[in-house]
C-alpha cells in the first residue's frame, strides 16, 4: 500500500494539470481563504459589536453551541439541493461553519479585556470607537486569533467534504479514489489534506504571535505564571 | 476648579437609589475623601463628575458650570481618573500609558512622550521604566503609572476611586505620602473615594461620610469627623479609638520637653539605675541602655533595648504619645528635623497638653466651611519617623 | 410539494422509522464508544506524563497535530496504518477515539500538574503506592476539567460520525448522502435535526454524570473546556 502511494505520488500525470497536486491544493486553498474571508466580514464586525456593547451574548454563543454540533455534511448536501450548484453551495456551507468561531472568538477576546481597563479608557476620555480599535481590539487580537484557527481547521476539513457534492480542491482526490476504489489516490489526498491543514495552522500560530501586542503576551504570561 | 454637586441624586431603573440628594462643595485646589461602607454611592458621586455615571436627578458644577452641558469625551479628557488596580492598558508601554490622554487631546507623538518621560519622575518612578509594559511592574510602580497617566493633561481636577486598595498596606502608605506631597506641589482640586477611614483622615483635607442608600451623614475636616461625630453612624464607622486619632489634629505647641540622660555609643559608659539613650555622634537615637546593665568594654548597639517610635518636634500629639507609650523606657524620644535627640517626653507630658487646652480640641472643629487648619498637623509625619 | 408535506410523507412510512432507529442506534455507538476508549487514552497520557515528565512535549505536540487531522483524511489513512478494510466502521471508532483523547491529554496533564502538592504529599505519607494513588486521589480531582473536555469531544464526535457516511459507515449520515443522492429534502432535514437532539441529550447526560463523578463539587457551575473546537 506504501509503494502504491508512493508510485501514485511519483507519477508525473499527478503533479500537472487541472487535475494536479498543485492546482487541486490552489484551489482547496482557494475556497478556504474565500470562506474565510467572508466569514470575516459577518463575523468579526457581529462579535466585536455584541463584545462592546454587551448585547446579544446569550444568542451569540448559544448560537455558537448549535453549529459546533451541525453535522457538516448535512450542511453540504443541504445547501447542495438549495442552490443546485456545487462550488456556490459549498461556499455557502463553509461560510455557515465557520461564522461561529470566528465570532465566538472575537466575542470572548472582547469580553474578556479586563472590565478596569475598559472603564479606565472610557475615563480618560476615550470614544467609543477609539476604545474598541485602541484598547478592546489589541487586547482581543489573541482570542480573535484562536477563532480564526479553529475556522480554518473546519474548513479545511470541510472543503474535502464538500467533494462529495462536486466541489474541487483535494477532496476531489478522496471521492474520486473512493469512486473507483483507488486507495492510493485516497491516502495520497488525505495526506495533501492533512499536510495543508498542518501548513495553515502553524502559519496562524506564526501569525498570532507576531501580530500579538507584546505587553498583551507579558501580561498573559503573567497571570499563568500567577495561576499555577 | 471647584466641585459643586447639588442635590445630586441616582435612581437605578429598578428604582434602587444609589445616591440620595447629595450636595456638597470641594473648593478648589483641596482634597475631599468620600467614605463609607460598600453600597453607600460614594463611587457612584464620584462617576457623575466625569459623566461616567449620569445622574438621575440634580447637577454637579465644574466652577459653575453644569457637566451636563460639556461633550462626555472632552470633559473626561479634562479631568485624571484613577481607579483601584490602575486599569494600565497592557498592551502599551509605561510611556504610552501615560502619554494616552496628550495624544487623544492632539498632541504630537514626541511632546506627549516628552511629557509623559517628565511625568515619570513626577511620581517617582525612574526613566527607564518607561519602555516597560504594565505586566512587567509591582503593583505599587502600577498604581504611581496610573497616578501619572492621570495627570499627563494637567488637569485641575483629579478623581481617585480606591487608587491603593489594591496594594499591600505598606506601599500604600508610602502612596499615601506621595499623594499628599503631590497634592502640595500642584494643588489639584481632588475627590478620592475609599472605604478606609483612616485612609480618609490621613487624605482628606475634608472628609464626606456616606451610608448606606447614598446618604451624606457628614461633611468636614477630618478633626472635626473624629471628634464630632452627628450621630451613631458616623460615630460608629469612624471607629472606637477615634479619640485616639483625633490626637493626630492637636498640635503640640507647648509640650514640655525634658532632658535625657545619654550614652554615645562607642564611648565606656559607668554603671547606673535609670534608662539611658544611646546616641550616635550625630546624636541621632540608636537605642535604650537598660538600668543597672553592664557594658562590657566600649558601648555597641548589641548592648542595647531597642527603643520605640520617634517623636518629631512641631508634629501631632498622637505621635508625641505614641513615642512615650512605645518607649521601654516610657519615655518618648523627641527629635528635631535632621533626626538629633532633642529631649524626651512623658506620657503625663501630653496629657496634661490635651487637659490644659481643651479649647484646642475644640477649635479645630465645626469648621466645614473653612478650609481645613489640620494640615500643620501632619498625621504623616509620625507614621514615617523611623524606630530608635 | 412543500418540504411540510416532504417531511410529513418520509417520516409517515414504517420502513422509514425503522431506519431512523437504526442510524440513530448507530450514530450513538460510533460517537459514544470513542469517548469511553478516547478517556482511557488519554487518562494513559496522563499517567505517562506524570510518572515520566520528559514525555509531556511530545504528547502535547502529538495531540494537536492530532487535532488538526481533517477527519476524513483520518478516516481513510486508518485503514492503511492497521489493516482494517476501508468500509469498516471501526476505522470510525479510532479515527474518533483519537480525536477524544487529542482533545483531553492537554487538560488532562493540566488538571493533574494543579493537584495540590499537599493533597499528593499526604496521600503518600499514608502509604499509597504511586498507582494507587493515581487513580485513587489525583485523577478524581482531574475529574472536572476531564468532564468539560469529554462535553467538547462528545458534541465534536456526534458532529464528525456523519462524514463517516463517505466511506459507508456513518450513522445518522446516511440519511445525507441518501439525501443527496434522492435529491430530497426530508432525509438532510431530519438528519441534522436529529443529530442536533442527540448532541443536546448527550450533553445533559455527561453533565449529570459530572454532578454524580464529583460530589464535592456541586453546586460549582461545570468547568469551560480550555480549548473548544472541532474538524469536520
Amino acid at each position: 500500500m506504501i509503494a502504491e502511494t508512493l508510485a501514485w505520488l511519483g507519477d508525473p500525470a499527478n503533479w500537472s494539470g487541472p487535475g494536479g497536486v498543485p492546482a487541486r491544493v490552489l484551489e482547496h486553498v482557494g475556497y478556504v481563504a474565500l470562506a474565510l474571508a467572508i466569514a470575516l466580514v459577518i463575523a468579526v464586525p457581529v462579535g466585536l459589536l455584541v463584545g462592546h456593547t454587551g448585547k446579544g451574548a446569550v444568542l451569540l454563543v448559544g448560537a455558537g453551541n448549535i453549529v459546533r454540533a451541525l453535522p457538516t455534511l448535512g450542511v453540504v448536501t443541504l445547501f447542495f439541493l438549495l442552490l443546485a450548484e456545487s462550488t456556490p453551495a459549498a461556499v455557502v456551507g463553509l461560510v455557515v461553519l465557520a461564522v461561529p468561531p470566528i465570532m465566538a472568538g472575537t466575542y470572548a477576546g472582547v469580553q474578556a479585556v479586563d472590565p478596569h481597563v475598559v472603564d479606565a479608557a472610557s475615563g480618560v476620555g476615550m470614544r467609543g470607537m477609539q476604545r474598541l480599535w485602541q484598547v478592546e481590539v489589541p487586547i482581543a487580537l489573541p482570542m480573535v486569533l484562536g477563532g480564526v484557527r479553529n475556522a480554518v481547521l473546519q474548513l479545511v476539513a470541510t472543503a474535502a467534504v464538500a467533494a462529495y457534492v462536486g466541489l474541487g480542491g483535494l477532496g476531489r482526490y478522496l471521492m474520486d479514489g473512493l469512486a473507483i476504489l483507488d486507495y492510493a489516490e485516497v491516502v495520497a489526498g488525505a495526506l495533501f489534506t492533512a499536510a495543508l491543514a498542518v501548513v495553515l495552522d502553524l502559519l496562524l500560530a506564526g501569525l498570532q504571535r507576531t501580530v500579538v501586542p507584546r505587553g498583551v503576551r507579558l501580561a498573559e504570561l503573567a497571570t499563568s505564571k500567577g495561576a499555577a | 476648579m471647584t466641585i459643586e454637586f447639588r442635590g445630586v441624586t441616582k435612581r437605578y431603573e429598578d428604582g434602587a437609589l444609589a445616591v440620595d440628594e447629595l450636595s456638597l462643595t470641594v473648593p478648589d485646589g483641596s482634597m475631599t475623601v468620600f467614605v463609607g461602607p460598600s453600597g453607600c454611592g460614594k463611587t457612584t458621586s464620584l462617576r457623575m463628575v466625569n459623566r461616567m455615571v449620569e445622574p438621575t436627578g440634580g447637577e454637579v458644577l465644574l466652577d459653575g458650570r453644569n457637566v451636563r452641558d460639556a461633550d462626555p469625551a472632552e470633559l473626561r479628557r479634562g479631568i485624571g481618573y484613577v481607579i483601584q488596580h490602575a486599569g494600565l492598558f497592557p498592551h502599551r508601554t509605561v510611556l504610552g500609558n501615560i502619554a494616552t490622554v496628550p495624544m487623544l487631546s492632539g498632541w504630537s507623538r514626541r511632546s506627549a512622550r516628552r511629557r509623559a518621560g517628565e511625568l515619570l519622575d513626577t511620581v517617582g518612578l525612574p526613566a527607564e521604566l518607561g519602555s516597560r509594559y504594565p505586566a512587567q511592574l509591582s503593583g505599587g510602580q502600577q498604581q504611581r503609572v496610573g497616578v501619572a497617566r492621570a495627570l499627563a493633561a494637567d488637569p485641575p481636577v483629579l478623581l481617585m476611586d480606591e487608587p491603593f486598595s489594591a496594594v499591600d498596606p505598606v506601599v500604600r502608605e508610602g502612596l499615601q505620602d506621595e499623594l499628599l506631597d503631590l497634592q502640595r506641589r500642584l494643588g489639584k482640586t481632588i475627590v478620592f473615594v475609599t472605604h478606609d477611614i483612616d485612609e480618609a483622615v490621613r487624605l482628606g483635607d475634608r472628609v464626606a461620610v456616606l451610608r448606606v442608600g447614598g446618604r451624606l451623614a457628614q461633611y468636614g475636616t477630618p478633626a472635626d469627623v473624629l471628634r464630632h461625630p452627628v450621630d451613631d453612624f458616623v460615630a460608629e464607622f469612624v471607629g472606637k479609638d477615634r479619640g485616639y486619632r483625633g490626637l493626630s489634629f492637636l498640635s503640640a505647641g507647648d509640650l514640655e520637653v525634658d532632658d535625657v540622660a545619654t550614652a554615645a555609643i562607642g564611648s565606656v559608659p559607668e554603671d547606673s539605675d535609670e534608662w539611658r539613650l544611646a546616641i550616635d555622634a550625630e546624636r541621632r537615637p540608636r537605642g535604650w541602655l537598660a538600668p543597672g546593665s553592664t557594658v562590657d568594654g566600649r558601648l555597641a548597639e548589641v548592648d542595647l533595648v531597642a527603643g520605640g517610635s520617634l517623636y518629631r518636634r512641631g508634629t501631632s500629639l498622637r505621635g508625641a504619645l505614641d513615642a512615650a507609650l512605645s518607649s521601654p523606657a516610657s519615655l518618648g524620644v523627641v527629635v528635631d528635623d535632621d533626626g538629633a535627640t532633642v529631649g524626651v517626653v512623658t506620657a503625663r507630658h501630653v496629657l496634661d497638653v490635651i487637659e490644659r487646652h481643651p479649647a484646642s480640641v475644640t477649635a479645630t472643629s465645626g469648621t466645614a466651611n473653612t478650609t481645613a487648619t489640620s494640615r500643620t498637623a501632619n498625621p504623616t509625619a509620625t507614621s514615617r519617623t523611623p524606630r530608635a | 410539494m412543500s418540504i411540510t408535506d416532504e417531511l410529513a410523507t418520509y417520516l409517515g412510512s414504517a420502513n422509514t422509522r425503522a431506519q431512523l432507529w437504526a442510524a440513530l442506534a448507530e450514530h450513538c455507538y460510533l460517537a459514544l464508544l470513542p469517548i469511553l476508549l478516547g478517556v482511557v487514552l488519554a487518562v494513559g497520557a496522563g499517567w505517562l506524563g506524570r510518572t515520566w515528565p520528559p514525555v509531556r512535549g511530545t504528547l502535547a505536540v502529538a495531540a494537536n497535530l492530532v487535532y488538526t487531522i481533517p477527519s476524513l483524511a483520518l478516516f481513510v489513512v486508518i485503514p492503511g496504518v492497521i489493516g482494517t478494510t476501508i468500509l469498516d466502521s471501526v476505522n470510525v471508532v479510532i479515527a474518533l477515539s483519537l480525536y477524544t483523547a487529542a482533545l483531553l491529554v492537554r487538560p488532562m496533564l493540566d488538571a493533574l500538574d494543579a493537584v495540590p502538592q499537599a493533597v499528593t504529599a499526604s496521600a503518600t505519607a499514608m502509604g499509597y503506592r504511586p498507582a494507587r494513588r493515581f487513580f485513587g486521589v489525583e485523577l478524581p480531582l482531574a475529574v472536572p476539567v476531564l468532564a468539560a473536555g469529554v462535553r467538547v469531544a462528545a458534541v465534536s464526535n456526534i458532529s464528525l460520525v456523519s462524514v463517516g457516511a463517505l466511506i459507508g459507515v456513518g450513522g445518522l449520515g446516511r440519511l445525507f448522502t441518501d439525501g443527496f443522492q434522492r435529491e430530497y429534502y426530508a432525509p438532510i432535514v431530519v438528519g441534522v435535526v436529529l443529530t442536533l437532539l442527540l448532541a443536546l441529550v448527550v450533553d445533559l447526560l455527561l453533565v449529570l454524570l459530572r454532578r454524580v463523578l464529583t460530589p464535592w463539587q456541586r453546586p460549582a457551575s461545570p468547568n469551560r473546556p480550555v480549548a473548544a473546537g472541532e474538524a469536520a
